[in-house]
């Protein structure tokens, strides 16, 4: 379980986020829909530790992580832009967080081709991420941030793009995934259609007034 | 009408380098001359400490350069700027000024030796670790680090799994750069060095013209060569190797230090890093007001004056010097940019054969000053070309060294002009030649300039073609420096440290006018890792947030 308490953050002077509040539920699937500019990304980062808000609370599974460093708090995150290891190879990627964790390297194996077959990239594993197309490498992106199991999984307009099909496709894929693992997930977009067609709720950010 | 263009520069080619070196070669292989080179014990024990010196200063240059690379990268703060400026500064003064700082600013136990070159190599390069390394860090996406980071990476192992690895080639093109440097370093050594702390460079410099034994210089040479392509070669397939595609992104935004911990670590190393580069600059210009008895102004005031007492001459006159210097520079600057920018021309407008071109204009570049101008003083000696005499054979010797730069700068404008503006121009019914001057020559000025710029600092700081050209009583000012700074006499070392200021202060100008030509175009200016993009700086900020 996700909570955020009365979070406010600012930039130079500008309110992102004002007092915001919203909970997520084992299991849920909830989208933050806001226009561009309203402070879903920086919120994500809030939750993920990469910012700290001036005054709220964060929790992750009960637990206040608000003073928690990044690394140990159990979150996962895919970027917008991917933010693949250009120097890891698609099983180097998706392998990473279980390294961190210090699993041994056949448990590992196991788990990269699992969750490469869930994703629908079987037999990716040799292939350099530089040579992956728009769509494989968001699902390398989803694959590695599930890999450690998250208590939270972040996904941060993580089908910006994709053509139509493609990402009509992908979403209904992803959400297939989310739900199939049991996934508590924050699910971060700017379309409408796509926050009622993945997510069990969706939170709606006000715009910034500037 | 090409053939023409090239014909200029490869005939120079030829004559003032190919030549040379051709020379120095047949100098070289003949087993007499490598069988005493090779069984002299001093041979191997200056080669040894060549090779360990250039290693050390490399392995120290990377380390102290890591931390300021970093801090310039990623964080945003007031004089970042001018750090960068400064650093940049010092690593396009002359290195006898460099030599000459250091012995100003070391405490007289340790002003000359092996710890006086290694700090002044540390300090003469630390911004190629800076800029080389540090155009790599700010274009690395700080989020592959925090993503790095939400997979449980700690701060420590986020730098040993993602940052050093993708740093790695830029690593090793810093740490070649700097190798070959203080492989090569003769003007430090000659300043700051001792008997037992000779370059291969020093030691073909002594034995050709101390010494009078060309073929062993000629052997030194050649060794030198050896290892030096072996290096380069090393550099550049491991380069191969480790280069990744890292698609080309925008500048990483840069972040004000927030917390306490960064405020500290960005103003102490902003601080320490300005204050290594700025002191012994500092007490350049304060020795050079130093008298026998405390403050004097007399070095400065006796500057035009070549006797030191009534009667007593010592054959320096640095206000002579000064003139000589900045005579040299005009023609040299002339020279070179004539010369490059025709390459330049040839090598864009021609295939396959410009890229030959291309490549033979670029060797002076990796070729020391000092083998050029050995080369260049054991070929000119006999009639009809017994040129050691003529006025102009210093300025050619620069040139050749400038030569590169001007091509480069040149080059790199030439080809970002988009070929469609020229057919769009012919569509318009312009003739190629009217098509050229109206698309690319407006663009060509300011690479110019840059280039005017730099031939004129290479030439004003060249010291070593320069210390086997120059004729006794018409010295340029890094030899009269070096000199000066030679003699004992507490007026004549004040009188090396003034003309190393000016040096000094000519040298900065000359750059500074460079990178404000530079600025306002997209012209790669000089110094390592050139066109860093400072430009970007605001570009991602205005992300969603």
């Amino acid at each position: 379980m996700l909570e955020i308490v009365d979070v406010t953050m600012s930039f130079d002077g500008i309110t992102v986020l004002d007092h915001i509040s919203a909970t997520v539920g084992d299991g849920e699937v909830v989208a933050l829909l806001g226009p561009s500019g309203s402070g879903k990304s920086t919120l994500l980062r809030i939750v993920a530790g990469l910012e700290s808000p001036d005054h709220g609370t964060v929790r992750i599974s009960g637990r206040d992580v608000t003073a928690v460093p990044t690394h140990r708090r159990d979150v996962g995150l895919v970027f917008q832009d991917e933010q693949l290891f250009p120097h890891r190879d698609v099983a180097g990627n998706v392998g990473f967080g279980l390294e961190m964790a210090g699993v041994p390297g056949d448990e590992r194996r196991g788990r990269v081709d699992e969750l490469l077959e869930l994703v629908g990239l079987a037999g990716f594993g040799g292939r350099r991420v530089t040579d992956l197309s728009g769509g494989e490498a968001k699902r390398v992106a989803l694959a590695r941030a599930l890999a450690p199991r998250p208590a939270v999984l972040l996904l941060d307009e993580p089908l910006t793009g994709l053509d139509r099909d493609l990402h009509d496709r992908l979403a209904r894929e992803v959400a297939g995934i989310l739900r199939s693992t049991g996934t508590t997930a924050v699910w971060v977009t700017h379309d409408r259609a796509e926050a009622d067609s993945v997510a069990d709720r969706v939170i709606e950010l006000p715009a910034v007034d500037r | 009408m090409l053939l023409a263009l090239a014909a200029v520069p490869v005939v120079f080619l030829l004559v003032f380098y190919a030549w040379p070196f051709a020379t120095l070669l047949e100098r070289a292989i003949s087993t007499d001359a490598i069988t005493t080179t090779l069984s002299r014990r001093r041979t191997w024990s200056v080669a040894w400490f060549t090779l360990w010196q250039a290693t050390a200063s490399t392995a120290l240059t990377l380390l102290v350069g890591f931390l300021p690379a970093y801090v310039i990268a990623r964080y945003r703060f007031a004089g970042r700027r001018l750090l960068v400026g400064l650093l940049t500064s010092v690593f396009v003064l002359p290195t006898v000024v460099v030599g000459a700082a250091l012995l100003a600013v070391l405490p007289e136990s340790l002003e000359r030796g092996v710890w006086a070159i290694l700090a002044a190599h540390v300090i003469f390069n630390l911004a190629v670790v800076v800029r080389v390394v540090g155009v790599t860090w700010e274009h690395l996406p700080t989020d592959l680090e925090a993503a790095a980071a939400t997979l449980g990476a700690s701060p420590w192992q986020v730098v040993r799994t993602i940052t050093l690895p993708l740093l790695r080639p830029a690593l090793t093109a810093a740490g070649s750069i700097v190798f070959l440097f203080t492989f090569t370093s003769f003007g430090v050594i000659r300043i700051l060095g001792t008997a037992g702390t000779a370059t291969i460079e020093v030691e073909i410099w002594r034995r050709a013209t101390q010494l009078g034994d060309i073929g062993d210089a000629a052997v030194l040479t050649v060794l030198q060569l050896v290892v030096l392509a072996a290096v380069l070669g090393w550099a550049t397939t491991s380069q191969r190797r480790h280069g990744r595609a890292l698609a080309i992104r925008p500048v990483a935004a840069r972040a004000r230090p927030r917390t306490t911990r960064q405020r500290v670590l960005v103003g102490t190393t902003a601080l320490a890093t300005a204050a290594v580069v700025m002191l012994p600059l500092g007490a350049l210009v304060m020795r050079s007001f130093r008298g026998s008895d405390g403050f004097s102004s007399a070095a400065w005031r006796n500057l035009g004056r070549a006797e030191v007492r009534p009667g007593i001459r010592l054959g320096v006159d640095p206000l002579d010097a000064l003139v000589r210097s900045l005579q040299t520079a005009a023609w040299a600057t002339l020279f070179a940019v004539v010369i490059g920018a025709l390459a330049a021309l040839a090598i864009a407008a021609t295939g396959r054969t410009g890229r030959l071109l291309d490549a033979g204009v670029m060797l002076p570049i990796g070729t020391s000053a000092v083998t050029i101008g050995f080369g260049m003083l054991i070929t000119f000696d006999t009639a009809p070309f017994d040129w050691r005499a003529s006025w102009w054979l210093v300025p050619v010797g620069h040139a050749l060294v400038a030569v590169p730069f001007v091509v480069r700068t040149t080059l790199t404008v030439l080809r970002s002009v988009e070929p469609r503006l020229l057919e769009a121009a012919a569509t318009l019914g312009a003739a190629p030649t009217r098509a050229w001057r109206a698309v690319v020559l407006p663009n060509l000025w300011r690479p110019l300039t840059v280039a005017a710029g730099l031939a004129t600092a290479i030439s004003l700081g060249e010291f070593g073609a320069t210390s086997f050209l120059s004729r006794s009583g018409a010295e340029t000012m890094p030899i009269a420096i070096e000199r000066l700074l030679g003699r004992t006499g507490t007026l004549l070392q004040a009188q090396g440290f003034a003309l190393a200021s000016i040096l000094a202060a000519a040298t900065i100008v000359a750059v500074l006018a460079v990178e404000l030509a530079g600025r306002s175009g997209d012209t790669p200016t000089f110094g390592p890792g050139a066109g860093a993009g400072d430009r970007t700086d605001r570009r991602d900020r205005a992300r969603d947030r």
